[in-house]
């Protein structure tokens, strides 16, 4: 029966691939790693480093996939089911327990500690937990990104409202002030405030609003939904009130880009800082989050490498893996990607590689962002309950929503998955 | 007597191997040897492969394939999401259908006319048939959205627009419209090839006997082109259930569930949750409403087709 099965899912794989158009590039030593940007400058210092391990192994090359990010995790699971699965991947923190409790994910440890000059103990152990199972790493983070605030000045300026920065001088950088900033200048016809990528469907980046009300989609151990909590509901009673009172934040089906010099204030991670423009380029500024009722908080975003574990050569891909993520390398993706690595989390040594940003800006946003964060919301099965909660959702966004009853039908209908 | 011999004497005959007949059944296959190989390998291993993977529990990620009989089956059957999926495709099927075979039939019997320039009308008409839907799809989505085209020409007449991809009874509906604008062109074709089929004499003779434009249309063009409004009809209903494109750009499945379609809904279970054994499930189950819905239909034809080569 299991030799039908196998036989029957290759040749199902074969069909895929075939239909698909697919034609595998099995060449023994070409690696390919899947990302979800497409961004010259990460490209280019993807391709950089590639080029450091392909001198010292003239016999391999190494491709960089990038796919979108809305289907990022879709497209490479679509591609493990058609037996064309990367060699490496770069995995989204939302996704880790699936990837690393799923078995997919060939352990690192050994090759870690047998690539020279590593120095395993320099990575900060909090932060590999996500990535670990049972004390053996699955995934290597290289990018520990804290949420920040964009802030286009002249549009601020020209709402004559008050900016971030003079609000953080005057100690009354909190949400209230901030959104009374945005609907100053959402009253002028640009846009307020943008959560970036939430497009009010992407509801986990609001975490980075609501964790300033100590709110949380579920228990720190994942069991129990805490939606319907007073701290959601207030924290959600807010964003609504922004959206559709106060003109803050741009409601649902509208399409604006901070970037483009159309909204005040923009709440992204710094990778995001390679998007700032270099022709038209307005006053910009890059601020810690507002702090909330709860006090000052922070929230991080996570990418960790993983090498797959059905891979032809995933010891090799290992060994890229911990080239990729040595010492010397994490400085250069520090550009981008702020390392976890103890000896690169200061500012001076993120200020050689980041030329955007200021050394204050470094200290305050990323160090101690770095520091006190916390990571954006993930839970093993996290696509199916990230759509059941969509879905939900909204019932929140749309004027006059009965807010703390669209919460606890949340609730309800994700209870069972958490349980799971 | 005679005969008898007869017989007995033409079997004793040697037949030829390579006869006429063998000859042609040989070049007739070949012929449709290629269609063949496509379809064995391209529809009928997949769809025998879909219903043995219905049986399995399949996850990509630990890479594990176990044989789960009918628990698919049963999760089917309990599946909470399934009433509002179902209603979801009943919706838009149901719009898709009626309005896109009125439109398409209206838009026909308008064109046939001869009249200077009507080529470029029916151009026109057609011409979002070749558009690659992804492409309209997206253009449509910038005129949806609330700051967007539409409302802001809305806004001109001084009218405020709903936020049309945002509210439920909104949304559906224009994901209808759009997708009746994509491909009304091909039915519109269809009827106006019909049309120009019926004998003119027809219309002479019933102009004489007094009948009305209606009258004309109700007996004598609708009975004459029922096998095309057949034809139409299942290609239009196969079609609306297997609408994707549009709904995974424009709404998601959203608002709420109101605009998760079956084909959707398998793709979210398949691809994006990875319960493959599940998703394969509701193919076979997508896959038993389409062959029932073109049999029925076909059964219906010798009520609705009162002509028929």
């Amino acid at each position: 029966m299991k030799n039908i099965s196998k036989k029957l899912m290759a040749m199902g794989v074969a069909c895929t691939m075939l239909s698909g158009g697919i034609v595998s590039s099995a060449m023994a030593e070409e690696l390919r790693m899947t990302i979800w940007s497409a961004n010259e400058g990460h490209l280019a210092l993807f391709n950089g480093i590639a080029d450091g391990f392909v001198a010292s192994h003239p016999d391999v090359t190494v491709k960089f996939d990038s796919l979108p990010f809305s289907n990022y995790t879709t497209t490479v699971t679509t591609q493990i089911a058609g037996g064309n699965a990367p060699d490496l991947a770069w995995i989204l923190e939302t996704t880790a327990a699936d990837f690393v409790n799923s078995g997919a994910l060939y352990p690192l440890n050994d090759v870690l500690n047998a690539a020279d000059d590593y120095d395993l103990d320099d990575v900060s152990k909090p932060p590999l937990g996500l990535w670990s199972r049972d004390g053996v790493i699955l995934a290597m983070p290289f990018s520990t990104s804290p949420f920040a605030m964009f802030v286009n000045n002249d549009l601020i300026k020209d709402a004559g409202a008050k900016s971030p920065s003079e609000l953080i001088a005057t100690g009354d950088w909190n949400w209230e002030n901030a959104i009374k900033t945005a609907s100053a200048v959402g009253a002028t016809g640009k846009a307020g405030l943008i959560v970036r990528d939430f497009k009010y469907q992407n509801w986990k980046n609001l975490a980075s609003i609501w964790s300033g009300w100590d709110a949380a989609p579920w228990s720190a151990d994942g069991k129990d939904c805490t939606f319907a909590e007073p701290e959601m509901v207030s924290a959600m009673n807010f964003i609504h009130d922004a959206i559709f009172e106060k003109n803050a934040i741009p409601g649902p089906g509208e399409s604006v880009d901070f970037f483009a010099g159309d909204a005040a204030l923009t709440i992204t991670q710094i990778s995001r800082a390679s998007l700032l423009p270099k022709e038209n380029a307005f006053d910009w500024d890059l601020v810690p989050l507002p702090a909330g009722p709860a006090g000052e908080y922070s929230l991080i975003g996570q990418a960790a490498i993983g090498v797959f574990a059905s891979s032809k050569n995933a010891e090799l891909a290992a060994e890229f893996l911990a080239y990729m993520t040595n010492p010397e390398n994490s400085a250069k993706l520090a550009q981008f990607f702020p390392s976890i690595r103890g000896s690169l989390l200061n500012a001076k040594t993120l200020g050689e590689t980041n030329a955007l940003l200021s050394e204050d800006q470094l200290n305050k946003v990323v160090i101690e962002g770095i520091a006190k964060g916390s990571v954006i919301p993930g839970h093993t099965g996290f696509a199916q309950i990230e759509q059941i909660v969509r879905a939900g959702l909204d019932a929140v966004w749309v004027p006059n929503a009965d807010i703390e009853t669209a919460l606890a039908n949340v609730c309800s209908r994700i209870k069972p998955l958490l349980a799971r | 007597m005679s005969q008898v011999s007869h017989v007995v004497a033409k079997s004793d005959r040697p037949r030829p191997l390579w006869t006429i007949k063998r000859r042609d059944q040989i070049a007739g296959m070949l012929f449709i040897a290629p269609q063949l190989t496509g379809i064995i390998v391209f529809v009928l291993i997949p769809l025998g492969l879909v219903f043995w993977y219905s049986l399995h529990e399949w996850n990509v990620l630990a890479n594990s394939f176990k044989f789960v009989g009918s628990a698919n089956y049963k999760t089917l059957l309990a599946d909470p999401a399934l009433p509002e999926v179902l209603t979801a495709t009943g919706i838009f099927s149901a719009g898709l259908v009626v309005f896109n075979m009125s439109l398409a039939l209206l838009i026909a019997v308008l064109l046939n006319q001869k009249l200077w320039g009507i080529v470029v009308f029916r151009t026109l008409f057609f011409s979002p048939v070749v558009v690659s839907l992804v492409a309209w799809t997206i253009v449509w989505s910038f005129l949806l959205q609330n700051n967007g085209g539409i409302n802001a020409v809305l806004q001109t007449m001084g009218i405020e627009g709903p936020n049309w991809l945002r509210n439920p009874s909104t949304a559906m509906f224009s994901i209808i419209v759009i997708q009746v604008f994509k491909n009304v062109g091909l039915n519109m074709i269809l009827f106006l090839a019909a049309l120009q089929g019926v004998p003119k004499e027809l219309y002479e003779a019933a102009r004489v006997d007094g009948a009305s434009a209606f009258k004309q249309f109700r007996r004598i063009t609708l009975p004459l082109i029922s096998p095309t409004i057949l034809l139409t009809s299942i290609i239009t209903i196969v079609g609306s259930l297997q609408v994707f494109a549009q709904i995974a750009v424009l709404t998601q499945g959203g608002p709420g569930m109101s605009t998760t379609v079956l084909v959707y809904y398998l793709y979210q279970q398949a691809f994006q949750f990875h319960f493959f054994g599940y998703g394969a499930t509701l193919s076979i189950m997508l896959f038993i409403i389409v062959a029932v819905l073109t049999f029925a239909q076909w059964q219906l034809r010798k009520r609705i087709v009162f002509y028929e080569n």
